[in-house]
């Protein structure tokens, strides 16, 4: 049980997909002008991560790595160059149906989202979480933990980021730096701050 | 010619049209040192009173005093007895010959100790301010607002918070990366988020940590080497620290750090000034405090077999490293921490935490009030929204 918790921890703070290995910067910039917005897309990143992570790995240890298709009669079969398009399926899927929940359910969320809903299909950090999932071997009940834990992580820093965002627009930046380039530059101090988790050994 | 009159009659010079127009913001900062100004808001509610943006700077700025001065002090006592110990040598170049010019070394002497940390710290205040202060006044120029006492404040906060043998190059680049990149990017005091002072210290640390942190550092003298009661800390726990300081010692302050923070009783006695006349908000003070306490009994509870630095208690965590400087003076800057009562506690509480977990669970950091402080400012704003929320929530459910 600890060593899930110290999973989770670590997942949400120390390896923070957004400020410690920059993923997903695209939604994370362009979604972050207002709290309301950055929480709906936060939930809807942790959803998509919690779902995906787990089910790719699922595909990845009976399906597509060595020896996986062991069950069905051939050890031989190695399908692992395959994993980055079932991932890429998996999410887009997952995503999919989620936007059309989203719009029967949460109009409100649907339209602020708007054409990012569908990007998180492309978001690397969505992508990202499955590929370190198989990097670093995480077993199905470690892909939970973690894929829950990116989610969050990455939830926690756009919605920082948007209040950010929110209080900068009081402030008076030079003309050549607003809008993207003075984000860019926050988003730089933000992980500054996450810097204070790094080298923390769970 | 009386100063005032002298200040009116080059007045016209700076003014629109005037020879130096340009120029204008450095002419209203000398005037507005010496007197109040004259213009008032036109717009909108304001509080009228004779404490203004200036005159809460200039306090934060003589509270420092204490411990600086102190600081200085206690630095050249450090050196002193090591010199005096035969275990570093005298100091040379052109530090050593101011020194030698008006005192000398000897650790019982209050005058010979004081020079000593003076040509250490203020070279390093001096390239602090200039540098600091070129880019205030130049951002201040092409943009047109005006320069700000804040600047004193920031440039004093970093230079207390650098260790005593910090290259002088390095705290130009470390306050330029501060007023530029934390604050005049924003466009300047008001606007940033982060703490200026502890964004440039921090970009120090990650840039040239083995000027910045480590044993060799931290007393002013070549080739000796002591580690601070926090290293000891995170290596062995409380046992380790007192084979050398007692805990009065720590809170008197002699012992080795950076300049300004050593002494919690001097850094407490400007933090009072600061509550007293509320300069420094009360609630993220007791916050901070409130977050060490809560956490660090929590972890001597818990207790660990490998890791003795969950043992410390809280009024060890109190006097080591900069807690007590980064409570009074850095959690509580009004800019970057929360503005809502509320907030101000929830950001007190999250920079208590913070520290206390960074100097027990993360053995790459033996410090953590610089680091927590920066992470709490990140979420400052978050939790000001919601306690604004929270309050308009409440108060439509009454309409």
């Amino acid at each position: 049980m600890e060593y899930y918790l110290s999973l989770f921890i670590r997942s949400i703070f120390i390896d923070n997909m957004a400020l410690a290995f920059f993923l997903g910067m695209c939604t994370f910039l362009a979604i972050s002008k207002k709290i309301q917005a950055a929480l709906g897309l936060g939930i809807a990143v942790i959803v998509v991560l919690t779902i995906t992570v787990p089910v790719n790995n699922l595909i990845y240890n009976y399906l597509l790595a060595d020896g996986a298709l062991a069950w069905a009669g051939y050890p031989d079969i190695d399908l692992s160059f395959l994993g980055l398009l079932s991932y890429i399926g998996v999410i887009a899927a997952i995503v999919q149906i989620m936007e059309m929940f989203l719009d029967k359910f949460v109009p409100a969320l649907y339209n602020a989202l708007g054409v990012f809903l569908p990007l998180i299909t492309v978001n690397c950090a969505i992508l990202g979480a499955s590929l370190f999932m198989v990097e670093r071997d995480y077993g199905f009940a470690e892909s939970v933990v973690f894929g829950a834990g990116s989610g969050v992580g990455w939830a926690l820093a756009i919605v920082a980021l948007a209040g950010i965002r929110e209080k900068l627009k009081y402030s008076d930046v030079p003309e050549g730096l607003r809008g993207l380039g003075i984000t860019f530059i926050t988003v730089g101090l933000m992980s500054l701050g996450f810097m204070s988790f790094g080298g923390i050994d769970l | 010619m009386s100063l005032r009159s002298f200040l009116d009659s080059i007045e016209p010079n700076f003014k629109e049209g005037g020879k130096y127009q340009n120029w204008y913001a450095l002419y209203e900062a000398v005037d507005t040192i010496f007197y109040s100004p004259n213009h008032v808001t036109k717009s909108t509610a304001h509080v009228r009173d004779g404490v203004d943006l200036k005159r809460i700077m200039i306090t934060v700025w003589f509270a420092v005093f204490p411990a600086m001065f102190y600081g200085m002090y206690n630095l050249g006592v450090n050196a002193n007895e090591v010199i005096a110990a035969g275990q570093g040598a005298a100091l040379e170049g052109w530090r050593g010959a101011i020194l030698y010019a008006v005192a000398g070394s000897d650790a019982s002497s209050i005058w010979d100790c004081f020079v000593y940390g003076a040509v250490h710290f203020l070279p390093i205040y001096f390239v602090t301010f200039c540098v600091g202060g070129f880019w205030e006044v130049l951002f201040a120029m092409k943009r047109g607002h005006e320069v700000n006492e804040g600047f004193f404040v920031t440039s004093i906060l970093f230079a207390l918070i650098c260790p005593p043998d910090l290259p002088l190059w390095q705290a130009a680049l470390g306050i330029s990366f501060g007023v530029v990149i934390g604050k005049e990017v924003f466009g300047g005091t008001g606007k940033n988020f982060l703490n200026p002072a502890l964004t440039g210290r921090a970009f120090l640390y990650f840039a040239y940590p083995a000027q910045l942190s480590g044993d060799a550092v931290w007393v002013a003298v070549d080739g000796y080497t002591s580690a601070t009661p926090l290293a000891l800390n995170a290596v062995g726990g409380v046992d380790a620290i007192t084979q050398q300081w007692t805990w009065m010692d720590a809170f008197m302050g002699a012992i080795p750090g950076s300049i300004g923070e050593t002494s919690t009783l001097m850094v407490l006695i400007g933090g009072a000034v600061l509550l007293i006349t509320r300069i420094a908000a009360w609630r993220v003070v007791a916050g901070v405090f409130l977050g060490m306490f809560l956490l660090s009994g929590l972890f001597n509870m818990i207790g660990s077999d490998t890791n003795p630095a969950f043992a410390t208690p809280w009024y060890w965590h109190l006097v080591m490293g900069g807690f007590a400087f980064g409570m009074m003076f850095m959690a509580t800057d009004p800019v970057s921490s929360a503005m809502t009562n509320g907030g101000k506690w929830a950001f007190g509480i999250l920079v208590g935490v913070m520290t206390v977990l960074i100097r027990v669970v993360n053995p790459a950091f033996p410090e953590g009030i610089m680091l927590a402080i920066l992470f709490a400012n990140l979420f400052a704003p978050l939790m000001d929204h919601f306690v604004v929320q929270a309050n308009i929530k409440r108060r439509l459910a009454r309409v």
